[in-house]
């Protein structure tokens, strides 16, 4: 399974922002941090706050700063502003029963792995995911 | 906010107060079945399973349930946590966490390395504790089919 990249650049940002919620940062502050671009991050930006995940705070000093409930949003939450995680393309039409069957049974199988994806990424929550992150961290310093 | 917990074995007066948490969990009714837990872990006492409940100012509000099980579907000995609850008004208050710590040390003091359990993927309270204590995917993948 391939994350989008919008997907993955909201979760760089959520989670950095989500780490210190007292703390503002501007799009460039985290870009730098991730080795991303600016650009994109920003168009992200726009849309976590559309979605209230992060507020965006205006004037010098200002930057971003989170506002979700990092308790309560999982990575799913995040992932789903940008991308839905189900299967999309579309079925050809097959001649015959065996035909429709193999279509059948592959596109049971691709259901079967996206349920397990997203059973993963709904139950794993911003807070979760950065209290490993830091053991990880610990771990590596 | 857990200072006045008390993590400690189950003790058979504690029957109806688990039967209560148990309810309040997947309304399913099973006293029969947890007769049957209470005979195995509590009543005659093993030294590879471990049944312990939360307990504060007297009143039980969670309880967890292992064991060690060796060379089930090929796996050498590892811990099982194959039951958790705790009571609704008492959470997000680190109790489940307290419990989950202690099973994991008598585990560890078992000889075990690993602690598995099993949730319902639509069980999402439960899932996310167990990912918040550092529980992942592990490399057995449980399989079922319906038998018609």
């Amino acid at each position: 399974m391939k994350i989008q990249k919008s997907s993955l650049f909201a979760l760089y940002a959520v989670l950095e922002l989500a780490s210190d919620p007292e703390r503002q940062l501007s799009a460039t502050d985290i870009a730098g941090k991730y080795g991303i671009s600016t650009h994109h991050l920003a168009k992200i930006l726009r849309t976590l706050v559309r979605s209230k995940l992060v507020q965006a705070v205006r004037g010098a000093g200002g930057g971003y700063r989170f506002t979700g409930i990092i308790n309560r949003t999982t990575l799913l939450d995040v992932i789903e502003l940008f991308e839905t995680l189900e299967d999309e393309s579309d079925a050809p039409s097959p001649k015959g029963q065996f035909a429709g069957a193999v279509i059948e049974e592959l596109q049971s199988i691709t259901r079967e792995i996206d349920d397990l994806t997203k059973a993963v990424l709904d139950t794993i929550t911003l807070e979760t995911a950065l209290n490993s992150s830091r053991l990880r961290a610990s771990f590596t310093t | 906010m857990t200072d006045h917990t008390t993590i400690r074995k189950a003790v058979l007066d504690d029957f109806d107060a688990v039967i209560e948490l148990d309810l309040e969990g997947i309304m399913e009714d099973k006293p029969t079945y947890w007769q049957d837990i209470f005979d195995r872990y509590v009543k005659t006492g093993r030294d590879d399973g471990y049944f312990l409940v939360a307990e504060i100012s007297g009143e039980v509000v969670g309880f967890i349930v292992g064991e060690v099980r060796a060379w089930e579907f090929g796996s050498p000995p590892c811990g099982w946590v194959f039951a958790l609850s705790v009571s609704p008004k008492s959470r997000e208050k680190g109790i489940g966490q307290l419990m989950m710590k202690e099973m994991c040390q008598r585990l560890k003091q078992a000889g075990v390395t690993t602690v598995r359990t099993m949730v319902d993927r639509e069980n999402k309270l439960t899932l996310s504790f167990f990912r918040s204590q550092g529980l992942r995917t592990g490399r057995y993948i449980e399989l079922e089919k319906a038998i018609v």
